[in-house]
């Protein structure tokens, strides 16, 4: 499922598309929907599926369970990282193909470099659902970190808004966000043929991010509980 | 308090395998443990009883590593509960099934076996022991309770280890397969493994070759079925154990 999702949606956006005029010298409508759902739809899917699973672990009592065994801690989160990142890079393989052969999308750049950009932010969502699945007591709760965690973040990262264009105190806040750095990476390698400092800098602010969250919610697994 | 029958088998100089000393735990607002001290030797099957809610399941996650402990110590061979060299040697099975519903059961005892560093035969081999041969591919959400039961005691048997600590691995079991496990567990002791096992069901005891009887997370007494009846003048464990629950609460009032 998680494969054949993107591409329809992806499908779905081209023929939404199909009839919208492109201003000359702007890229077309689609393409920028496109980039901005092959980049950020492993980050947004990883989130939720990460954060429902690792809250099951938690309630259902298997979390404390695998910790009483000799598996680390680090070696769980490894595990979570690996696991999910394989899921993406097949995911993301599907969806740029399709996109790439199939419906037109183009971008100036390298087209490896949005594989790696939507790898990347699905790491990132490993790392923030890993986090969040320690806040949320039941499924129920974990669901709802979808709207409060992602969907904001995703907004004040620019899908719909250019963030040039938000009031200054909303750019602040979308500058401490990684999904902001997830979609100008994203932007850069749309626009520019050669990957850009900006882009290069932005992906490694996303690495880092994913590197933090991960550290976090590895101090979020407890061997002793109350 | 009853006399240690732990003594006896201490008698030997051998080091305990399990010693509690003063352990008090809180959880919430609650004391579940009060200053409780024991010691359990080598190679005995300790059945933990008592009432729901007296700490059984708190002195299990205290022993195993997983309880955060107010005040007193936990030892299992030799190093503090829950440290890193005893995951391998102390085996586990929580209250509840805590297994994988999504998986089947050969699946989740393998990847049990796997954290273990055990390899595919023994998950195998310890599906048989509990009796879940025929069922080895049925995905565990599908099975009947006692199924689930047996499936996570074969996560926890796997690892071989020096120590079980079961909790009420025979709760929705009918008899034959009831006495079938406690063949198990016997043989186990007999070659080394210590076993601490917990019930809310008295007639357990009589497999026990140990007692700890537990009421509101004080250790009402430290005993063997033979003593306890001989202590109390009852035939059954059951009515022997609320003998000695008058009595302390009597002592306590008096």
């Amino acid at each position: 499922m998680i494969l054949l999702v993107p591409v329809l949606i992806i499908t779905l956006m081209y023929f939404m598309f199909q009839n919208v005029p492109t201003r000359p010298g702007a890229p077309s409508g689609f393409n920028t929907a496109c980039l901005i759902l092959l980049g950020l739809f492993p980050l947004f899917v990883m989130f939720v599926i990460t954060a429902i699973t690792m809250q099951r672990e938690r309630a259902s009592g298997t979390l404390e369970r695998i910790l009483t065994t000799p598996l680390r801690r680090l070696d769980l989160l490894a595990a979570y990282g690996s696991a999910f990142s394989i899921a993406a890079a097949v995911q993301a393989t599907v969806a740029c193909t399709v996109a790439f052969w199939l419906l037109g999308f183009t971008t100036a750049g390298d087209p490896v470099w949005v594989f790696v950009i939507a790898i990347v932010n699905a790491v990132l969502g490993v790392g923030l659902g890993l986090l969040c699945s320690a806040f949320a007591r039941t499924e129920f709760q974990a669901v709802q970190f979808i709207p409060l965690v992602m969907v904001p973040q995703l907004l004040l990262a620019g899908i719909i808004v250019p963030r040039a264009a938000m009031p200054e105190w909303l750019r602040w806040i979308s500058d401490v966000m990684p999904a902001s750095y997830a979609l100008e990476a994203l932007q850069q390698v749309g626009a520019h043929a050669e990957l850009t400092n900006t882009a290069v800098r932005d992906i490694v602010v996303v690495i880092g991010c994913a590197i933090v969250a991960l550290a976090l919610a590895a101090a979020t697994l407890r061997r002793r509980t109350p | 308090m009853m006399s240690s029958s732990g003594d006896e088998l201490l008698g030997g100089g051998a080091e305990p395998v399990v010693s509690i000393d003063h352990l008090r735990v809180v959880r919430g607002e609650i004391p579940a443990i009060h200053d409780l001290s024991v010691q359990i030797a080598r190679g005995t099957i300790t059945g933990l009883l008592g009432p729901s809610g007296c700490g059984k399941t708190t002195l299990m996650r205290s022993i195993v590593g997983t309880q955060i402990i107010t005040g007193g110590s936990v030892t299992v061979l030799g190093h503090p509960a829950g440290s890193a060299q005893l995951r391998r040697r102390v085996g586990y099975m929580p209250q509840d099934p805590t297994i994988y519903d999504d998986l089947r059961v050969v699946d989740n005892v393998r990847y049990f076996a796997s954290l273990y560093g055990m390899d595919a035969s023994a998950a195998d081999a310890a599906i048989d022991t509990v009796g879940l041969r025929d069922h080895r591919t049925a995905i565990c959400s599908n099975l009947s309770g006692g199924q689930r039961t047996r499936a996570s005691l074969a996560c926890a048997l796997v690892c071989h280890p020096e120590v079980l600590v079961l909790d009420e691995p025979t709760v929705g079991l009918d008899p034959v397969l009831r006495a079938d496990l406690w063949e198990q567990f016997n043989a186990l002791a007999e070659g080394g493994t210590t076993l601490l096992l917990s019930s809310h069901v008295m007639d357990e005891a009589d497999h026990c070759g140990d007692l700890l009887l537990l009421r509101e997370g004080h250790l009402v007494a430290h005993t063997t079925p033979t003593q306890l009846r001989e202590d109390t003048g009852c035939r059954s464990l059951e009515e022997a154990f609320l003998s000695i629950i008058r009595r302390s609460t009597e002592r306590r009032a008096g």
